[in-house]
């Protein structure tokens, strides 16, 4: 008897447990849940899903790891093993053309290239790009801009109304006690920096990135040589911050809102994270263009940000399709950029429902933001990315230790790395 | 357990006749009761380890599967003349000297403060035991906010130091980096070194110290001719098991650098090749190395210990 009524309790367990996971796939209604995997954010896409969530579709989000790296690393894996679980992902752009070339991403309709060539800024659609192909829909575009302190440039006497040189920050930073604050720890923040040096000096990381792993590398190259030089000059003067080593955009923000901040290149969205701690602080915040690595050569500013992707192993890929049509859409764009500081890759984004964003932000330091993310050099798009980035963190890592050898060095490194013969 | 020792016992050659029909029979039920624990040990561990042999005869990359091609030994013949995976591999046996080194020491000290202490007794072996019981990523999270330049009391604390200033910059070089890893798997592991080494000293017997008391040995002899001696069989497993515990060292480094300022240990590299760069042939290569060190050292060190391993289980 005990042994029947065990067994029937068995049966009953095994039924709940289905009937809770069946619940898990399809909402009680019948409608599609899309799940967006989506970057650490303060609401900005949660808001956009629930704004795009229509009668026959809910748009769910799931939040990855805070290290784009991280994020690199748990798609892919879930990818490989052909994860019905993800439908739309935030992919950031090193990434897209990884991904892409795997067979993870479901093409975008051909309409819907177009629609967003014709909307997007072009480091956007540069950076969206794989094999003459749009491979992920720019939803959000992030670009560094060289924030000063007034207070200091106007001690120091320096015109921040001409474009300046790395040369010259560098020089009156060191001169008048003050600090230049970058990104430059062992990730790919630093590599972002290193990059805007190296396209600053008219210069490319690759090129020739349709040869696959035989793409010409032009590390070792006069621009590579002027970004080294940049470097080297920073890390040994009095300007370096001390934890320049290890300095993530936290960090710099830091030393930029301490005692000697003076110069500092960081993202859009610092701009916003002062008045919280330090009222009245912002007053004190001047903006300006990218500093140039060549004088008289006009900067590259850095391109960030994230694209939207549709998995190939998506069970509903068309509608997928018209989600990220909707969150791309240069209303959301504006909505989601008031909310997380992350601006829009598209012009009209930034005039979406009635210029809202001028609100927030000066209208001078929009436009900045527009002009750079036109000028924007986007890191090189290939699957190979991350072995290129890799091997730039582990040959000119830490900043002290870079000199005239280094980018010769890399290059010969990033070689072998990509052709199997030394390891990363 | 006592059957196998009984039939151990009995004279060789005549085992097996003077096997009677019930021992046969509890040994086959013996037999078949270790049966399904057997199949999952393969399932969970020899199958992974086969799987790994396997795919490091492959350049195999996660993201370019179709490329995926047979290349024999060669991800070997990378690995082994890569100096990258020698710099690691110094790193780690520098890692596993120094620390279990310095934890024997320590880690004999606390054994005897927890075996001698006669007033409370359970605070101060359960104060010991605290460390060991945070979890790795909290503690290597907690020391590097300790060695942090920018809020960490390290630098203020010992600013008296000549070499130690506000500025200090720990995890911007070589060395300082490698010891702020190293304080932290010290003060994280000790307490387990301690516990090893408590069992040890409590089997220790008192008539013999006694006895050595009687004979006029002082404290210090005692302790090198009497205690340690006797210890020898738990001293080795205290080392044994924290030697190759600080071998596969990977959570401090993760959270403290990130391999930055070369600090990377072997398993860090392994984790890097396979889980970062989907470098599944190379990365497996790298295990199966990784894994035949571990067996080498755990050979040596038994060695080293002349210990006979069923002696220190007590089986003899």
């Amino acid at each position: 008897m005990t042994r029947v009524r065990r067994a029937l309790a068995a049966v009953a367990a095994l039924t709940t447990a289905a009937g809770f996971l069946a619940a898990c796939s399809a909402s009680a209604s019948g409608k599609t849940e899309l799940t967006w995997y989506i970057n650490p954010d303060s609401g900005g896409q949660a808001k956009v899903a629930a704004n795009c969530s229509t009668d026959s579709y809910t748009i769910s989000t799931q939040v990855l790891p805070q290290d784009a790296n991280e994020q690199r690393i748990q798609l892919a894996r879930r990818l490989a093993a052909h994860d019905s679980g993800i439908d739309i992902m935030s992919i950031d752009p090193p990434f897209s053309a990884e991904f892409s070339n795997a067979g993870f991403l479901a093409p975008l309709p051909q309409d819907l290239q177009t629609k967003l060539k014709d909307q997007s800024f072009q480091g956007a659609t540069d950076a969206a790009t794989w094999d003459g192909q749009m491979v992920v829909a720019p939803f959000w575009s992030n670009t560094q801009v060289l924030w000063y302190r007034k207070s200091f440039v106007e001690k120091a006497g320096i015109d921040m109304s001409q474009p300046v040189t790395w040369d010259q920050i560098i020089d009156v930073a060191a001169k008048n006690g003050g600090k230049v604050a970058v990104q430059a720890n062992k990730y790919e923040g630093y590599v972002v920096w290193i990059n805007a040096l190296i396209s600053g000096a008219g210069g490319e990381i690759a090129t020739d990135t349709d040869k696959g792993l035989d793409m010409k590398l032009e590390i070792d190259s006069p621009a590579g040589e002027q970004a080294a030089g940049v470097i080297e000059k920073l890390a040994h003067s009095p300007a370096a911050p001390a934890d320049l080593s290890v300095a993530q955009e936290g960090q710099a923000g830091s030393t930029f809102g301490g005692p000697q901040g003076a110069f500092m290149v960081n993202w859009t969205y610092i701009y916003n994270s002062y008045e919280a701690t330090n009222k009245g602080f912002n007053k004190d915040i001047g903006y300006t263009r990218y500093p140039q690595t060549v004088q008289g050569e006009a900067s590259r500013p850095p391109y960030g940000g994230i694209g939207l992707g549709v998995s190939a192993y998506s069970d509903h890929v068309d509608d997928a399709m018209k989600a990220i049509e909707c969150l791309t859409s240069p209303d959301n764009q504006e909505v989601n950029a008031e909310i997380t500081g992350n601006m829009p890759a598209s012009k009209a984004g930034y005039e979406a429902n009635d210029n809202a964003l001028e609100k927030t932000y000066p209208a001078d330091l929009l436009a900045l933001f527009q002009e750079s993310l036109d000028a924007a050099a986007p890191r090189t798009v290939t699957p190979y990315w991350s072995d290129i980035s890799g091997g730039l963190q582990s040959t000119w890592h830490p900043p002290s230790s870079v000199n005239s050898s280094t980018p010769a060095k890399s290059q010969t490194f990033i070689d072998n790395v990509l052709h199997g013969r030394s390891l990363l | 357990m006592s059957t196998t020792i009984a039939t151990a016992a009995a004279p060789a050659g005549k085992k097996r006749a003077k096997m009677t029909d019930r021992s046969r029979a509890e040994n086959r039920l013996g037999q078949r009761l270790v049966l399904p624990a057997v199949i999952v040990m393969l399932v969970v561990t020899a199958w992974p380890m086969i799987q790994a042999l396997y795919l490091s005869l492959f350049r195999y990359r996660l993201t370019t599967p179709d490329d995926k091609e047979f290349v024999g030994l060669s991800n070997y013949g990378t690995v082994l003349t890569d100096s990258l995976f020698w710099q690691d591999t110094l790193n780690t046996v520098i890692i596993m000297v120094v620390t279990v080194a310095v934890e024997l020491v320590i880690g004999f000290a606390f054994a005897m403060v927890m075996h001698r202490i006669v007033f409370a007794r359970g605070a101060i072996r359960t104060s010991i035991l605290i460390p060991y019981g945070i979890i790795t990523v909290v503690s290597a999270y907690a020391w590097q906010f300790a060695f942090s330049l920018n809020n960490g009391w390290v630098n203020s604390w010992f600013e008296w130091l000549p070499w130690i200033t506000a500025d200090t910059n720990w995890f911007g070089s070589h060395w300082p980096a490698m010891f702020a890893i190293m304080v932290s798997e010290i003060w994280k592991t000790t307490p387990f070194m301690a516990l090893l080494l408590l069992a040890g000293l409590s089997q220790v017997s008192e008539d013999m110290i006694e006895a050595a008391k009687v004979d006029g040995a002082t404290w210090w002899q005692r302790l090198w001719k009497v205690i340690i001696p006797n210890m020898r069989a738990a001293i080795m497993v205290a080392v044994l098991f924290r030697a190759l515990d600080a071998f596969r060292i990977f959570d401090n480094i993760y959270v403290m650098t990130r391999g930055a300022q070369d600090t990377e240990s072997s398993s860090f590299l392994t984790y890097r090749q396979v889980i970062q760069q989907f470098q599944l042939g190379l990365g497996s290569a790298l295990s199966v190395l990784l894994f035949l060190t571990v067996l080498l050292l755990a050979w040596l060190i038994v060695k080293t210990f002349r210990v006979d391993l069923a002696q220190a289980r007590g089986e003899a």
